[in-house]
């Protein structure tokens, strides 16, 4: 590789990732200003925090928040990690073709599209709109991308272990949960991670199916960002971001570590054998 | 007979469950929905209110609601130009900013591809880092930095190219949308790129530039066509979501911004209209049936 594009590599690299953190890191900065104006710096102070703590109308959005991603993302990791199963396993069954279009369309579907259908569905068969509601459509919203994820995983998974269980005479329930849920873990718990994720994260779908009681913090701050900016928003925003950015980074250097242990035993093996 | 439970009766049980319940979820809340949602569009205002009265009652009732069925909605979608420029324009801001998305996206793919293999790994993830935290926070972040009195003209004044009393006008335009967009859809973009550089064959770029082909000429000849799985992808992965967005020209477009997904929610939640959110929706999937096939289409040979 000559100079002239490994020095035009660093400078993409350079440009596109501070386009990525920088607005991210402004957000965090300003969280701390001690003037009510976003934009004008008025010294350290961590007031809004404290305003944060003692408004009731936020930390229950919050609960409501961490309880629908909880339940729905654990709905969508079994469905989804079944659907992965079906869709790498069973390449022939009446409406495979259906299935696999169902799994893939709500990843690109448009969020108004989704939203409002699920809601007209539940006005339909006369379920009431609020917290369950909103846990049912976060469910089939993210369950696609558990899919996605979990399939990724079953692509490399080596079958022959699964084939030797089987052989033995290991039924086939049982060596789904002996041999091939501990292979694919890691991508069943990127799954619900993500899945959580763009629970916590999602407007528009919980804007339309929700219900009296059931705010979730998206639609809370959505609320607060139409009245202007403030940096109480910029407080939960950080809060968030580093709730995230923590359990991402963790889970990432745990997986990596566990990997290179992996690895490491497996060379131990090779020297030792 | 206890045997043959064990032995052919529990397996295929289990493996019909294993399909029915995911299928079953998905057919029941997304196809079904979508299936109601095209009723509702067809149906004449009254019955959809009050919004708390269920419209189908029994089968009967469905049936006999048939002869209700009214092509109104439609034709008032293409009565009012509104609803006309708003497809219009969503489709146009979609296609300016995939196109803009692949321009900022490309290098970074690329840069990311050339870097070391011990790099790689956390620089993906440095990618994906940004799409874990919150759309809305991540909009939200960019009207401090946009705003008249924000960010970008307080920097513009310090370095002196603004006047003290001169402001820069980017918010509530379709160019703070097209930052936006390009900023909250990168990593898709950026992702499905990197996934086909990666895989690139590099000896191929050394052979044809031990045979003379300039760096340029070989981006073209080799680099790009053999990245365009990746390119494909990332512009369905993309444009679809973008054509209905509605956050992003909300908080950042205002009134001038005119884009579909805002048209609906309007329809929907200001004007309790839902019959005519419903037309409107119908008619969004019809314009993104083609190009969600096509993706479909991608990702089952992926």
């Amino acid at each position: 590789m000559n100079k002239s594009t490994s020095w035009f590599n660093i400078t993409s690299l350079v440009f596109g990732f501070a386009f990525l953190y920088v607005p991210i890191l402004i957000l965090v900065v300003y969280s701390f200003n001690a003037s009510k104006l976003v934009t004008v710096w008025g010294g350290f102070s961590t007031q809004w925090y404290v305003e944060l703590v003692h408004d009731q109308a936020i930390i229950d959005a919050a609960w409501v928040t961490i309880r629908v991603g909880i339940i729905s993302a654990s709905f969508a990791t079994v469905l989804g990690t079944m659907a992965a199963l079906v869709l790498d396993r069973y390449r022939k069954f009446h409406g495979r073709a259906l299935f696999s279009g169902m799994v893939y369309a709500p990843l690109v579907m448009p969020e108004v599209i989704t939203g409002l259908s699920l809601l007209l569905l539940f006005v339909a068969i006369g379920f009431d709109r609020g917290f369950w509601a909103v846990v049912i459509a976060h469910t089939t919203l993210t369950m696609c991308f558990v899919a996605v994820v979990v399939q990724s995983r079953l692509v490399t998974l080596d079958r022959s272990l699964e084939e030797a269980a089987l052989d033995l005479g290991c039924p086939p329930v049982k060596t789904f949960f002996l041999i091939t849920l501990p292979l694919i873990l890691p991508g069943v718990v990127a799954g619900w991670m993500l899945a959580f994720t763009l629970s916590l994260d999602d407007l528009v779908i919980a804007s339309f199916n929700t219900g009296p009681g059931a705010t979730t913090l998206p639609i809370k701050i959505y609320s607060m960002v139409r009245l202007g900016v403030t940096p109480e928003i910029n407080a939960i925003s950080t809060i968030l971001i580093s709730v995230i950015a923590v359990g991402v980074i963790a889970a990432s250097v745990l997986s990596h570590r566990s990997q290179v242990e992996k690895e490491k035993a497996e060379r131990a093996v090779f020297l030792a054998g | 007979m206890a045997e043959r439970w064990t032995q052919d009766v529990k397996p295929f049980l289990a493996k019909w469950a294993l399909v029915a319940v995911p299928y079953l979820w998905s057919l029941l809340f997304f196809l079904a929905p979508f299936l109601i949602i095209f009723k509702i569009s067809l149906s004449q205002t009254a019955i959809a209110m009050p919004p708390y009265v269920p419209v189908i009652g029994g089968l009967g009732d469905f049936l006999a609601k048939l002869s209700d069925f009214t092509f109104d909605n439609y034709v008032f979608l293409t009565e009012d130009p509104l609803y006309y420029s708003a497809y219009l324009s969503s489709l146009r801001i979609a296609l300016v900013s995939t196109i803009l998305l692949l321009i900022v996206g490309y290098p970074i793919a690329y840069g990311m591809a050339r870097a070391p293999k011990s790099l790689r790994n956390a620089l993906v993830m440095a990618v994906i880092l940004p799409f874990w935290t919150s759309f809305l926070i991540r909009v939200y972040a960019w009207i401090g930095i946009l705003k008249p009195e924000g960010l970008i003209t307080i920097a513009l004044q310090s370095l002196g190219i603004l006047g003290p009393d001169e402001q820069i006008h980017v918010y509530n335009t379709e160019i703070a949308v097209f930052i936006g967009i390009v900023y909250s859809y990168l990593p898709f973009m950026v992702l499905p790129l990197y996934a086909a550089l990666e895989k690139l064959d590099a000896t191929l770029l050394e052979a044809a530039a031990d045979l003379g082909c300039p760096p340029t000429k070989s981006f073209w000849v080799i680099t790009f066509p053999l990245s365009l799985p990746g390119v494909i992808a990332g512009c369905f992965l993309c444009f679809i979501p973008i054509v209905g967005e509605f956050v992003i020209p909300d908080l950042l477009g205002g009134s001038e911004t005119l884009m579909i997904g805002k048209t609906l929610w309007a329809e929907f939640f200001n004007n309790r209209d839902w019959p005519v959110s419903s037309a409107v929706a119908v008619v969004l999937l019809i314009i993104l049936v083609v190009p969600i096939v096509i993706f479909q289409n991608q990702q089952k040979k992926a």
